[in-house]
């Protein structure tokens, strides 16, 4: 369904160019739930940035359903890292869950139910007359979600969601994206520089190589579902695969080329 | 019981103060019976007899015509011009030393051109007068609030798929919204300022005419009444101004409270 082929994003020109993605290919079948990893500054972020359409790579393609995407693909729905920047302020969580589906040919009604079914299944169905900064950093990233599934979209695009929430809320949250991907039959990719929520949720991990950033290995998880936040962590097939993926990344910590300022997300705005 | 305290404070100088003051001229001014400091007695009387209503219609109204129509056009103006040189940098370059130009204008060296090109000491005048000098603080602000937009935002609106114009009017215009009702706030205390002088310097109407006819004619009484009127149209357009801003921004005040911002 969504494929990368060949991406690369060089900032700059000349010798001062920051080779932010050199060659990064992988697909995503549909239904399928894939995890990108890597180390911090491997460019996780600008690789989404190219593959929702909101920037072009220097080289390569992504290709959705066969189609290059160039501009935000209407299939795609995009949940940011962070929700108090991408939740807006001024409006109540209500009107930030219709934002996108007012230029939708939808009606009226059918607007209300998708907000409402969208709102009920990450369970705030009680704040949708509240502000989104009247509510913790963990509801704040429901009500994102919320707005990301009420878009219906074919594949949903979550650039490290949980990175700033605790640990404890991390845990729900991760449950409340396996469980809304069963009632929606969404198609997830998920970055995240957590080794373990990667494992835990994917169905293949990939896994990245620091800037300048290849893949590094594609790691299939055959983790029974449903997942469970104790049981499943306690397989040794989630050990295994966990310790597999960490070499992988730890590898990657001592670099062989003498890159000694690799910019943080190298995303330029 | 600090809150209570300043509430208090600001009770005083609201009040106390200007009683306090307006005594003392009374009974200074009583025993001199100079006709340049008629005793506040008196220009209340005389701010009754003008303002309370025989010359409301004739002079008050049209100033507030004007305030209301020039300061509507700069608003609309500004916005309309500063969302666009906001979100781009090129435009910005080319037109900034122009708005920089005539922003640093004293407004009184147009007033003479003013009724030359316009062929107007009425309405005309006054209201271009008063949104040309208007127009700076909200262009500015309008600029400057659209600049400062989180790129959070505005690439949220654009990955789902929300038309230019559409990103505008449900990003753009509220987000730089706080910003630019700073500037409407300056604006609109500028065009008090535009409203009297240019009245002062020729027309046929208006609270800043009072003025220039009392001047001319020597008679003390109706300018300190008018005088007096300036000064509480300010005031109360000014503390209108705050009960419409405290409506439209209450979720600013409480995301500002949240964010620490």
């Amino acid at each position: 369904m969504l494929e990368t082929k060949g991406i690369a994003k060089i900032y700059g020109t000349g010798p001062k160019a920051t080779h932010a993605l050199e060659d990064v290919s992988f697909t995503v079948t549909d239904g399928e739930f894939v995890c990108v990893v890597g180390p911090s500054g491997c460019g996780k972020t600008t690789l989404l940035k190219c593959i929702a359409g909101l920037m072009r790579p220097t080289r390569g393609e992504v290709l959705l359903r066969g189609k290059s995407v160039v501009e935000p693909p209407e299939e795609l729905a995009l949940v940011f890292q962070d929700y108090s920047r991408s939740l807006m302020p001024w409006s109540t969580v209500r009107n930030n869950v219709l934002l996108p589906l007012r230029h939708k040919r939808l009606s009226t009604a059918e607007r209300k139910a998708l907000v409402a079914e969208s709102l009920g299944s990450v369970g705030l169905t009680r704040f949708i007359d509240h502000y989104p900064w009247q509510l913790s950093g963990g509801m704040q990233q429901r009500v994102a979600i919320a707005r990301a599934l009420a878009y219906q979209p074919a594949i949903l695009l979550m650039d490290e969601p949980f990175a700033s929430v605790d640990a404890q809320t991390r845990g729900d949250l991760e449950d409340l994206v396996l469980r809304v991907r069963e009632q929606y039959g969404i198609t997830i990719l998920f970055v995240t520089h957590d080794i373990d929520e990667s494992v835990y949720l994917a169905d293949r991990v990939v896994v990245l190589t620091h800037s300048p950033t290849t893949v590094k290995e594609i790691v299939g998880v055959s983790l029974p579902r449903p997942r469970d936040q104790i049981a499943t962590k306690e397989l040794a097939d989630f050990i295994n695969l966990r310790g597999h993926v960490y070499r992988l990344i730890r590898r990657e910590l001592t670099p062989v080329t003498s890159v000694d300022a690799v910019p943080n997300s190298g995303t330029p705005v | 019981m600090s809150r209570r305290g300043d509430q208090a404070v600001k009770l005083a100088a609201e009040i106390a103060v200007p009683i306090a003051i307006v005594a003392a001229w009374q009974l200074w001014a009583v025993n001199r019976d100079d006709p340049k400091f008629p005793p506040p007695s008196t220009i209340l009387a005389k701010f009754q007899d003008m303002w309370l209503f025989s010359e409301f219609g004739t002079h008050v109204v049209p100033s507030l015509e004007r305030i209301a129509i020039g300061f509507g056009i700069a608003v609309l103006a500004g916005i309309v011009i500063g969302i666009p040189l906001g979100l781009s940098r090129p435009a910005r370059l080319w037109t900034m030393p122009h708005i920089e130009y005539w922003r640093a204008m004293p407004p009184p060296a147009l007033l003479p051109i003013s009724i030359i090109l316009l062929h107007s000491i009425g309405n005309l005048q006054k209201v271009s007068f008063i949104a040309f000098f208007c127009l700076f603080p909200v262009l500015l602000n309008t600029i400057d609030g659209v600049r400062g937009i989180d790129p959070t935002f505005l690439e949220t609106a654009r990955s789902y798929g929300l038309g230019r114009l559409e990103r505008i009017r449900r990003v753009v215009l509220p987000a730089a919204f706080p910003q630019i009702v700073a500037g409407m706030r300056n604006s609109l205390s500028l065009a008090v300022i535009m409203m009297v002088l240019s009245e002062y310097f020729s027309s046929t109407s208006g609270v800043g005419y009072v003025l220039l006819i009392s001047k001319n004619t020597f008679d003390f009484g109706p300018m300190w009444a008018a005088i007096l009127l300036i000064g509480v149209l300010g005031y109360l357009l000014n503390a209108l101004f705050s009960i419409v801003e405290r409506e439209l921004l209450a979720w600013h005040r409480g995301w500002r409270a949240v964010s620490g911002g």
